[in-house]
């Protein structure tokens, strides 16, 4: 039941993005023009872009990218529709939608962002299934954390700032574990060094969507 | 009297923390010598800390199952007081890693996972004063004081013990089991966590009673 809500749901958003592109192409733009920006500003001097550097200038797009993508799931729905969603739908239903529907947006917009930046700045990347398993892992992750704080912020005045705010230390583990698994990956170390990161990241993840889908009932109520 | 036996407790203790901490002998250690005595004044207020939030999060979830002035006013003055506890122990794990590991701030995992949770609150702040009606403050702060505590599990217990930290117990540093032989630290330290706890409950107490009188007076009024 909830399944089926669950798919519809997803199903639902997606038609929605497909009739309307300008928010998903929109953020295509933002995040080659931030490359672009990048590129522009390291290009001269090719030399100062170590591994590190790169690795960190990536995640920092990737994190700008997802809080801008994310922050709009609950602004955009006008009220009359989320009234509507509110008689038919169970609020679980929606957390789980929305969280499911952001981490597919954020792994296309990822995927995007990483060819493009490999294209652009060079590929120092030596394990690059393992990189993209992390991508993989970040997009989910970002999707979980943030989906629940867009929630959040949406209900309150000053929505853009607060997400900024809100998101920004929930992140910080998440992305700590991230930048140091994408540097294993970059360094094409074994993979069994990266497999803490993993765990830990996983489990973190599954801490996140537990408290959303307990606690989002009451966030939806008002 | 019989209801305030606690309050005489934490001053009792408090003191006997001050005066045995400063005074009683404590073991030499290199780099470490007088700094031990951090131990009693440190390492309480995180334990005082962990607890106070975690009263916090428990009056949460109480007004999100019955919605009461009293269970916000208490969540959101535990918080503060957490925050207070917060600060109170960077302080002085600040001080302390200045004559121990040289620095104010030497980007351990620890200093960095203790500020990122301070963060944490300071935007759960920012979030309760960005509400003006006060029902729906009080109960998406609640959701949010919530989903940050269980974010901060990880980022206090999981993390710092996967990476090299220059704090005693990490990294194959001596942790607090291994150098207190004879026990005269926990006969301090105890009492010690315990007063500075009761302190942390008894501000809590005032704070909000003081807080629902005074909202009682703007309804009457």
């Amino acid at each position: 039941m909830l399944f089926k809500e669950v798919l519809y749901l997803i199903q639902k958003d997606l038609v929605l993005e497909w009739r309307q592109k300008y928010a998903f192409n929109g953020m295509i733009l933002y995040v080659s023009s931030t490359v672009f920006v990048c590129y522009l500003s390291f290009g001269l001097r090719s030399n100062v872009l170590t591994v590190p550097v790169w690795n960190a200038v990536l995640w920092i797009i990737l994190l700008f990218t997802s809080v801008n993508a994310i922050a709009k799931s609950f602004m955009q729905e006008n009220r009359g529709r989320l009234l509507y969603f509110y008689s038919i739908v169970s609020p679980q239903g929606v957390i789980l939608a929305k969280i499911v529907y952001n981490a597919m947006i954020m792994l296309v917009l990822a995927l995007i962002c990483f060819v493009f930046y490999a294209f652009v700045l060079g590929n120092p990347v030596q394990d690059v299934p393992m990189f993209l398993l992390t991508i993989l892992l970040g997009a989910i992750g970002f999707s979980t954390s943030l989906t629940m704080i867009s929630g959040i912020a949406s209900k309150a005045a000053n929505s853009g700032t607060l997400m900024a705010v809100l998101s920004f230390p929930v992140i910080v583990p998440m992305l700590l574990m991230l930048i140091k698994m994408s540097k294993n990956a970059l360094d094409g170390l074994d993979r069994s060094t990266s497999l803490d990161e993993l765990l830990t990241l996983l489990a973190i993840n599954m801490i996140v969507v537990t408290v959303s889908y307990i606690l989002f009932p009451y966030l939806w109520r008002s | 009297m019989k209801k305030n036996w606690w309050k005489i407790l934490a001053v009792v203790l408090l003191v006997f923390t001050v005066v045995a901490g400063m005074l009683s002998d404590v073991p030499r250690l290199a780099i470490l010598n007088e700094t031990i005595r951090n131990l009693y004044f440190h390492v309480p207020m995180w334990f005082g800390m962990i607890l106070i939030l975690l009263i916090s999060v428990v009056y949460s979830i109480k007004y999100l199952r019955n919605p009461t002035t009293r269970n916000d006013v208490i969540a959101y003055e535990a918080a503060k007081v957490g925050i207070l506890f917060g600060v109170l122990g960077i302080v002085t794990g600040m001080e302390w890693a200045k004559f121990t590991w040289g620095e104010y701030w030497s980007n351990d995992p620890k200093q960095n996972a203790s500020a990122i949770g301070l963060l944490i609150y300071f935007a759960y702040v920012v979030l309760r004063s960005s509400f003006n009606e006060q029902q729906q403050r009080a109960r998406i702060s609640a959701v949010y004081n919530i989903f940050a505590f269980a974010a901060l599990i990880p980022l206090l217990f999981i993390l710092p013990r996967l990476t090299d930290s220059l704090h005693p117990g990490n990294g194959g540093n001596p942790g607090f089991n291994t150098y207190d032989l004879d026990s005269r630290l926990r006969l301090v330290f105890y009492p010690a966590v315990l007063g500075w706890t009761l302190l942390g409950i008894w501000i809590v107490n005032v704070k909000s009673r003081l807080e629902i009188l005074r909202q009682r007076l703007y309804e009457t009024v």
